[in-house]
């Protein structure tokens, strides 16, 4: 019981982490049908972000909390600016999607190995996150906390906007049925776009959150967005508690996992479990009914 | 959907006529016209048409975005290279394992790779296994697209890391070099450099012919016809997963084969050489080239092995700029690849106001819609 409370805490935190890094990637996947393998790049583009922040709020306390909405808004309009110039074109070949969205992480990568030091830079934590929380004999840093209360928020947001606002019913209309969501009157390209916006927006956030907790480089985005996918794939697409429940279970394996055995067979582990768990539910945990075939 | 042709048709002997220029050019010319250096080079390009060959397949003829040949290039190369290893060794344990314990004894499973005969046959089987159930437990659940991409790609990353952290069963991040014998021959001598050269080069024309028989067969067709519309297939009567499933399992097979011959002409295997960069020049070099056509993928994946191997050296920046633009650029404006491009001209000459859809645009249209 001793070792297992660190491993639930910690992996509570990563599935936190993968969580935010996830719930843009659903969102796009479930109303567009296109996986965006850029938004590992769009994290990265946010932790680059917490630290140019930092370049100008000097004050590691005040810093992080600007950040978090500047993050947003950057990578959500790199996220529009990939939509508006080549996802646009791509919306009946969804795999292709994929490939040139690889293509594009392939040059941001690049530029950012250009722009700042290929070994990374530092981003300092403020000193409110330097403590550490009790909990059962265990010393929690709060930076693990953090990110679960971050990812909260977020979550929250997200589903309220979705439940309580016009853009949100619309959406959630276009998820079901995209021709009838026309048919009603709704632009379903100007939603897209807007989908686009905040999915990627999301995970700039995510990236501020992983800065604390990782190094920002130019390589971190290729760490997430395999997790952050496999969390899609087992939660299913279209709702969110489907990928909160994924996204904290691959959390909690990965550093059960890694505690039993090592960091990297860890992620072999998690995978097999996934392949495994398709077989039972191809469709993943929770997913929206629709009477298309397959 | 591609229209079914009279058969054989002209076509089918056009492509035996280019498979026939192809094998003089590779096995005949090449190895007169071009000096030692040139030779192992274009022997590595070789390998990695193979695997084209087999993403083609898989991919341009299947609709299977296979985004982790890496794995299988890998099962083939590292079955290869520690055959070679110990082969070099002798009786004794290679050099890199007793590096951190000079008690270390042979790990289990490299004992069987002491015989030939096993790692040929394991060169052959080992990915027709894995291939085999991962496709069976995959295609039979329906689970296909994006999906499929990813979970491939995921194996490719976990295989990679499983590799760089099992320094001494496996080498690790500095992988398996240093090989002097290759089945008996001494691999510095000039002459067995061009017999291995010229295996490679035939293996790659055996595959070509593979296809070239696969894409003009009944199975050809359904393979096709799958990747347009799975659930006619279904519907008349024909299982889609078992006709992916053996598309899946030769691209492997394919992969693995490449895998196998890069090692005695490259001399080193990584897990660079296998992880999610590698597994995407692969598919690069087939998206490049033509995915659906016979010998697009093959010749760009020489193409893009070529600018990996000449810019990826001198112009590092440069070269992975120029390779996602490379994915941008293609699959944006020319989803068939180069290879459409005749087809293209000639339709924009013959009527001008009226662009052909490409036959793949109108099947990821209709599997939009299903």
């Amino acid at each position: 019981m001793d070792a297992l409370i660190p491993q639930l805490l910690n992996g509570s935190a990563q599935g936190a982490l993968l969580l935010l890094a996830a719930l843009g990637l659903s969102l796009t996947f479930g109303q567009m049908g296109v996986i965006n393998m850029a938004h590992g790049e769009f994290l990265m583009i946010g932790a680059f972000n917490a630290y140019l922040v930092q370049q100008v709020i000097t004050s590691s306390d005040l810093s992080i909390p600007v950040a978090l909405p500047v993050a947003f808004v950057v990578a959500g309009l790199f996220g529009l600016l990939l939509e508006v110039t080549i996802i646009r074109w791509m919306y009946r070949r969804p795999l292709d999607t994929l490939l040139v969205t690889v293509g594009v992480s392939l040059i941001l990568q690049q530029a950012a190995l250009q722009i700042f030091p290929s070994q990374g830079v530092p981003v300092e934590k403020p000193s409110w996150l330097d403590g550490q929380l009790n909990v059962l004999g265990y010393e929690w840093p709060l930076r693990q906390l953090f990110t679960i209360v971050l990812a909260a928020v977020c979550v929250a947001a997200l589903s309220a906007w979705l439940k309580y606002t016009a853009f949100g019913r619309r959406i959630r209309a276009t998820v079901h049925n995209r021709d009838l969501a026309e048919t009603s009157g709704i632009s379903t390209r100007t939603i897209d776009r807007l989908t686009f916006f905040v999915g990627s927006g999301l995970a700039g956030v995510a990236g501020v959150a992983a800065s604390l907790i990782g190094g920002t480089n130019s390589q971190m985005g290729a760490q997430y967005i395999i997790p952050a996918f496999l969390v899609v794939a087992a939660g299913g697409i279209g709702q969110l508690k489907g990928t909160i429940i994924a996204a904290w279970a691959v959390g909690v394996a990965l550093s059960c996992f890694a505690y039993w055995t090592t960091g990297s067979f860890a992620q072999v582990l998690a995978f097999i479990l996934v392949i495994v768990f398709l077989q039972v539910r191809p469709q993943g945990l929770f997913t929206v009914r629709t009477r298309s075939l397959a | 959907m591609t229209k079914l042709k009279p058969w054989p048709s002209l076509r089918g002997i056009a492509g035996l006529g280019g498979i026939a220029v192809f094998a003089v050019l590779l096995l005949a010319v090449a190895p007169v016209v071009l000096s030692d250096h040139w030779i192992n080079n274009l022997g590595k390009y070789c390998c990695w048409a193979i695997a084209a060959v087999g993403i083609g397949l898989a991919w341009g003829r299947g609709g299977m975005l296979v985004m982790g040949q890496g794995v299988f290039f890998a099962l083939g190369a590292y079955a290869m290279a520690m055959h070679l290893t110990l082969e070099t060794a002798g009786d004794r344990v290679p050099g890199f394992m007793v590096l951190y314990d000079p008690l270390a004894p042979l790990p289990v499973f490299w004992e069987p790779f002491r015989s030939a005969g096993f790692t040929l046959l394991a060169i052959v089987l080992l990915p027709v296994i894995v291939a085999g159930i991962l496709g069976y437990a995959l295609f039979k659940r329906r689970v296909k697209g994006a999906y499929f991409a990813i979970l491939t790609q995921a194996l490719a990353v976990a295989l990679a890391t499983l590799i760089s952290s099992t320094i001494r069963e496996t080498g690790g991040d500095t992988g398996l070099s240093d090989f002097k014998f290759f089945f008996g021959f001494v691999l510095n001598d000039p002459a067995n450099k061009v017999m291995v050269y010229s295996i490679a080069a035939a293996l790659l024309i055996v595959c070509l012919l593979a296809v070239w028989q696969f894409y003009r067969s009944r199975f050809g067709e359904l393979l096709v016809a799958t990747r347009d519309a799975e659930e006619r297939v279904r519907f008349l009567g024909y299982d889609p997963a078992n006709v992916k499933l053996v598309a899946f399992v030769v691209s492997a097979l394919m992969a693995s084969i490449g895998g196998a011959m890069f090692v005695p002409i490259v001399g080193i295997i990584t897990p660079a050489e296998i992880g999610a960069a590698a597994s995407i020049l692969m598919i690069a070099g087939v998206a490049f080239g033509g995915r659906a056509s016979l010998f697009g993928p093959a010749l760009g994946a020489m193409a893009v092995g070529w600018g990996q191997s000449s810019l990826g050296s001198t112009w590092p920046d440069g070269w992975t700029y120029i390779l996602g633009l490379l994915f941008v650029v293609v699959i944006l404006l020319l989803p068939n690849g180069l290879s459409s491009l005749p087809a293209r001209f000639a339709a924009i000459r013959r009527r001008p106001a009226e662009q052909p859809t490409p036959a793949i645009v109108v099947a990821e249209l209709e599997e939009v819609r299903s």
